[in-house]
């Protein structure tokens, strides 16, 4: 009795970081964190309802899934209130968030923390300065978002129907003169939408080097106008003319199990083979990508300002980046969602765990995805979507 | 007397007036510039500015207008022609009235596109190896919009009808009519229409307010490069750029002018068509040649309910499949799964307290209200206030109301739900209980009050039971509307009171049709069940009462 | 008992409807009040009964039993009202029609019931206490609404045109019946009709309006 005593005074009172832990978890104990996190994914909502009932037994925190169809809705939400001035006890306590909603937050001053670096479990991920983890979309994080799934862009296709997939970004326009309204894109004011633009921008600009970069007018004319030349000879073979676009990635998956379409696309490689466990592709659906590679990030979780559970929403963060949480969460039975752990950083027991988890045949290696391209900075994807709908929107 | 009636003035007026004028306000103070929260406190003309460059924001506005138009005056035109030629009871039109606009447009999608229901039909005929390449759902026009909007109002149309005409004596002016040589069909356009517009002309307003600010069924059914104008502001609203806010408030203010225009210009309409049909009355014209036009509207009108029978039917049936893929006719897989997994009892559960309670308080002010109107004079001022809430679309002051919800410390909570709920139940519920209300004999309350019965007794012991079928006729039609709301549950909400609608409508941007299912046929079935006791208590309480066992609707 | 009326009218909108009106109607007398459509036959009995509806106003007074009623609200005042329907209340049985009317002072689930039942006798309507009104005929129906009005003991009685409904077989012994049960309780009755053959069985004073 006496020893794990010692032992977890001594980790109390090891260092300042963690006496403040033990503090954050005590505060913790008993709250309910309202988790704003985009609802239309049965399987991510179930994860997080499996991690309530974890970070209830283990901390004493429940967290309730307050299910967006936009995240920007929380963003509204959080402005609603500071519009009020309602600066404590907030309706928000964690958002799922990345990209633009994640820099007009920390724009607004809408951010609490810096947090991550006393999160515990923040020992695993890289958070060097370059590091997927530290820059999202460009900006830097600075520890006011923390990591939980890796996202990367694929497409999926249905394997019994199409034999050849495009090799590139530039194949698509010769893909769909062949096979006339068999393929779309989601609304670009969507963010899948807009990535399948930014993904064709990085591989048709001249210098893909200036997208990292706030955009400028003449970076913007300069490194678009191949990608519109590209996009005016893909459009008019897309699905209904390109005249009309599905509004989610999700719809336009809901498309290729119905047989409307023959490509659809996602940023999380193994949501296909997650939809043909749940039956909503069919078995032979497949994952391709192009051969540069495709765009990469990280889905981070960020804490308003005015939280009212700033303790609880912290401690669900922590626990999100357990190894076993990970590797409970790339578990392609569970979500299939790849973990944004430092492999090196994992102990050996870490790594078998990893490595234990079921296979599955639609899920591609981590190796077959090809090398991560950078998100733009966000600026571009605003311009991005902006030019499209004056170019597109009649 | 008229201190119980001011009391019910008041809560009317401080309860559901004010929020929305302060929250038009709020609106329309960042519709100027001036929003605190993003460091604006400049008036300005820039918001305006901005919402004209948005792209496609004419397209938008025209889309609005015609399908907000366009179907008000094919739902009507429907009705109309429907009641003319087959006059009758509307009883068999409750289940489609009682099913939220959202599971009906979800059904319709997929009874509609071209890999649904139809197109599966006839694959096998037209040879269509792949679902054709059309746009037979968000089509451009807004035609599908304008479909699921007649679909869905014109039950509403055929049963408001229905419930005047129960107070004009049709067959005996018919009659008159047809001893003059007049068809019945035309007949019934001379000489009962005229009298029945007054009493339909409200709930064709509330079409028309609905079908030009309808948001849920825009998503699912309308056209998105560019959507209608309710959409467009919601997606601004919510947009990641926060600036949007700005345009946005424009956007809702003109949503908010568009219906008041729409309303003005039908208002003008009926006066030109007044003097118009005056001069074809006073012709004398016999118009036998109409009854072909009138027996189509009739096939229209039962078309379009198959239509919505069928669309309900591929709810049920998508809740119970495992896979289902063009072009099979019905699914390769069944499974109950999701309806055992029961992730939905937490939404069934806050769905049905939200609708008790918003029903019970909704009944109870309208019970107050109309038996304050005893002895005293109509008040057509207070009484149109009823109605604003369902006249005012609710993307111009949700966002508003919001804003004050949250510094009354209110948002968030079933409170605030409750309260912004009420603000649409309650006008449902006093349309649906007024009319029969004021349509009892009043000489059954002489007579009671001269045995000596006082007020509350003859509220309590005579009035209440014998309009007992109205008063749950009235409640169900609450209920319906209770489920149905989505804004003011997601905005006052904070979005953490999950309902039917909220996850149907959520989840809808996902891509799982057989969850939808279940959600949207909860979504229907619940004031289904509710129309279904209205009708059976009543019959069963007045088992052996004749006098009460008919009538209603 | 007795009714009597002072200088008693009603108008709208600033209109008289009608001149002002006095009488006394003694104990077990039926005055009848004639006079063409629409001349505010059924407005003068609204305002002796305390039903003025909105828009109306009054002068003068109503006494009963020498008793000033004018300010009490109707259901204070036990003056009586039939009508040419019976309107009885269509969601109680026959029975329960009475016992509503039945004054609360009689205590006593037993008593109660007996008292209707035995009112239930004298209209010739024994066994129906459980009976749908709507399955009466309509001489049933008219005695039933009378002692309806009778067990609620009132003091004076109006009839606004109590008989027009009725066949003419049926009307004549509706009229004995009526009569006679007012003339035995001694109430006062006031009846508006444009039957002069009303008037002449009812047997008292007619007024002219």
């Amino acid at each position: 009795m006496k020893l794990p005593l010692v032992a977890a005074l001594g980790l109390l009172f090891a260092t300042p970081a963690l006496a403040d832990w033990a503090q954050t978890l005590a505060a913790a104990k008993g709250q309910t964190v309202y988790f704003n996190a985009w609802g239309g994914d049965a399987r991510t909502n179930a994860f997080i309802a499996w991690v309530s009932t974890q970070t209830e037994a283990q901390y004493g925190v429940k967290v309730e899934q307050v299910k967006l169809t936009d995240t920007a809705e929380a963003v509204t939400r959080v402005i609603s209130e500071k519009a009020a001035g309602q600066d404590s006890g907030g309706s928000v306590d964690l958002i799922w968030i990345n990209g633009p909603n994640f820099l007009a937050m920390k724009e607004q001053g809408l951010l609490h923390g810096p947090f991550v670096a006393g999160l515990p479990n923040a020992q695993y991920l890289d958070l060097g300065a370059s590091s997927a983890a530290s820059v999202d979309f460009t900006v830097p994080v600075e520890g006011m978002e923390s990591p939980w799934r890796l996202a990367k862009f694929v497409f999926s296709y249905d394997s019994a129907k199409v034999s050849e997939v495009p090799d590139n970004m530039a194949g698509f326009v010769d893909w769909a003169a062949a096979h006339k309204g068999r393929m779309t894109h989601p609304d670009p004011s969507n963010f899948m939408g807009a990535t399948f633009l930014k993904q064709a921008l990085i591989e048709l600009a001249p210098d893909p080097s200036v997208l990292q970069q706030p955009v400028t007018d003449a970076a913007f004319a300069a490194a678009t106008g191949p990608l519109w030349a590209w996009y005016d000879a893909l459009r008019p073979n897309l699905w209904q003319g390109g005249a009309t676009f599905p509004a989610s990635g999700e719809v336009q998956n809901q498309m290729l199990n119905d047989g409307e379409v023959d490509i659809s696309m996602s940023f999380d490689p193994a949501s296909t083979a997650a939809a043909i466990a749940e039956g909503t592709l069919p078995a032979t659906a497949r994952v391709f990508v192009p051969k540069a590679g495709s765009i990469g990030n990280i889905s981070f979780v960020a804490i308003p300002y005015n939280a009212a559970h700033t303790a609880g929403a912290e401690v669900v963060a922590n626990f999100l980046l357990e190894p076993a949480t990970q590797a409970h969460m790339q578990n392609i039975e569970v979500l299939g969602s790849f973990a944004v752990l430092d492999a090196a950083k994992l102990d050996e027991a870490g790594k078998a765990v990893f490595a234990a988890l079921p296979k599955a045949d639609a899920l591609p290696a981590l190796a077959d995805l090809g090398p991560v391209l950078l998100e733009p900075h966000a600026s571009w994807m605003t311009r991005l979507v902006a030019e499209w709908a004056k170019r597109y929107t009649k | 007397m008229s201190r119980s009636r001011g009391a019910v003035l008041g809560i009317v007026l401080l309860g559901l007036i004010a929020p929305i004028a302060v929250g038009l306000a709020e609106t329309a103070r960042a519709a100027f510039g001036v929003l605190p929260a993003l460091g604006l406190w400049e008036w300005s003309l820039e918001p305006w500015r901005m919402l004209l460059a948005q792209p496609g924001f004419g397209t938008s506005l025209r889309l609005s207008l015609v399908t907000g138009l366009g179907s008000t005056v094919i739902s009507l035109a429907l009705a109309v022609g429907f009641c003319a030629a087959a006059p009758g009871r509307m009883r068999w039109l409750a289940p489609f009235l009682a099913v939220p606009h959202a599971a009906m447009a979800v059904g319709l999608a997929f009874v509609l596109a071209p890999s649904g229901w139809i197109a599966r039909a006839l694959a096998p005929v037209m040879g269509w190896v792949q679902p054709p390449d059309v746009a037979s759902v968000h089509d451009g026009w807004g035609l599908a919009l304008m479909l699921g909007l007649v679909v869905k109002e014109l039950p509403f149309l055929l049963l408001v009808m229905a419930s005047g005409l129960s107070q004009l004596p049709v067959a005996r002016q018919i009659a008159v009519g047809r001893a003059m040589g007049y068809g019945p069909g035309v007949a019934w356009i001379k000489l009962i229409l005229p009298q029945l517009w007054p009493l339909i002309r409200l709930p064709v307003w509330v079409v028309l307010a609905y079908g030009l600010s309808v948001v849920d069924m825009a998503i699912i059914l309308g056209p998105s490069n560019p959507p209608t104008l309710a959409v467009a502001v919601l997606r601004w609203f919510n947009a990641a750029d926060v600036a949007m806010i700005l345009p946005a408030s424009v956007g809702a203010l003109l949503q908010a002018g568009l219906v008041v225009g729409s309303i003005l210009a039908l208002w003008g309409a009926e006066g030109l068509l007044r003097v118009v049909g005056r001069w074809w009355l006073r012709r004398g014209g016999r118009g036998v040649s109409w009854a072909p036009g009138l027996h189509m509207a009739r096939l229209g009108v039962w078309a379009l309910m198959g239509l919505a029978a069928v669309a309900l039917a591929s709810l049920l049936v998508w809740s119970l499949t495992w896979r289902w893929s063009y072009p099979m006719l019905w699914p390769e897989g069944w499974s109950d799964r999701i309806w055992m997994s029961a992730v939905w009892a937490k939404a069934l559960i806050n769905t049905l307290i939200l609708a008790g309670v918003t029903v019970g308080l909704s009944m109870a002010l309208a019970v107050f209200w109309l038996e304050a109107e005893e002895g005293l004079p109509r008040a057509p001022w207070a009484e149109a206030l009823i109605y604003l809430p369902l006249l005012m679309p609710q993307i111009g002051f949700l966002y508003g109301l919001n804003v004050v919800f949250l510094r009354a410390g209110l948002s968030g909570g079933y409170l605030a739900v409750i309260w912004a709920q009420a603000l649409f139940v309650f006008p449902y519920v006093m349309i649906a209980l007024s009319e029969p209300w004021r349509a009892m004999d009043a000489r059954l309350l002489r007579v009671g009050a001269a045995v000596g019965a006082g007020r509350w007794q003859r509220l309590i012991a005579l009035r209440l039971p014998m309009l007992l079928r109205p008063i749950l006729t009235a409640a169900a039609i609450g209920v319906a509307v209770s489920v149905a709301q989505y804004l003011p549950t997601l905005f006052l909400g904070a979005g953490r009171i999950a309902t039917l609608t909220t996850e149907a409508v959520t989840l809808s941007s996902g891509s799982d049709r057989r969850v939808i299912g279940v959600y949207a046929s909860l979504q229907a079935a619940l004031p289904f069940a509710a129309y279904g006791l209205a009708a059976l208590i009543p019959a069963w309480w007045h088992r052996n009462r004749r006098d009460l066992r008919g009538g209603g609707v | 008992m007795s009714l009597e009326l002072i200088e008693l009218s009603v108008s709208r909108g600033g209109v008289a409807l009608f001149a002002p009106l006095s009488l006394q109607v003694a104990a077990g007398d039926v005055v009848t009040v004639m006079g063409p459509s629409g001349v505010g036959k059924s407005t003068l009995l609204d305002g002796i009964g305390g039903h003025l509806a909105h828009g109306f106003s009054q002068a003068g007074r109503v006494l009963v039993q020498g008793r000033d009623v004018t300010a009490l609200p109707a259901e204070a005042r036990r003056i009586g009202l039939m009508f040419q329907d019976a309107l009885l209340f269509p969601h109680l049985s026959v029975g329960d029609n009475l016992a509503f009317g039945l004054p609360a002072a009689i205590k006593g689930r037993a008593v109660r019931r007996a008292a209707v039942e035995a009112a239930l006798a004298q209209a010739g309507l024994e066994g129906m206490y459980a009976r749908d009104p709507a399955t009466l005929s309509g001489g049933q129906k008219a005695r039933a609404a009378l002692m309806r009005a009778l067990v609620a003991d009132p003091l004076a009685l109006l009839l606004d045109e109590p008989f027009s409904k009725l066949d003419a077989g049926l009307r004549s012994e509706m009229r004995r019946f009526l009569f006679g049960h007012l003339r035995a309780r001694g109430i006062a009755t006031l009846m508006v009709t444009h039957d002069p053959e009303d008037a002449a069985e009812a047997g008292g004073m007619v007024v002219d309006l």
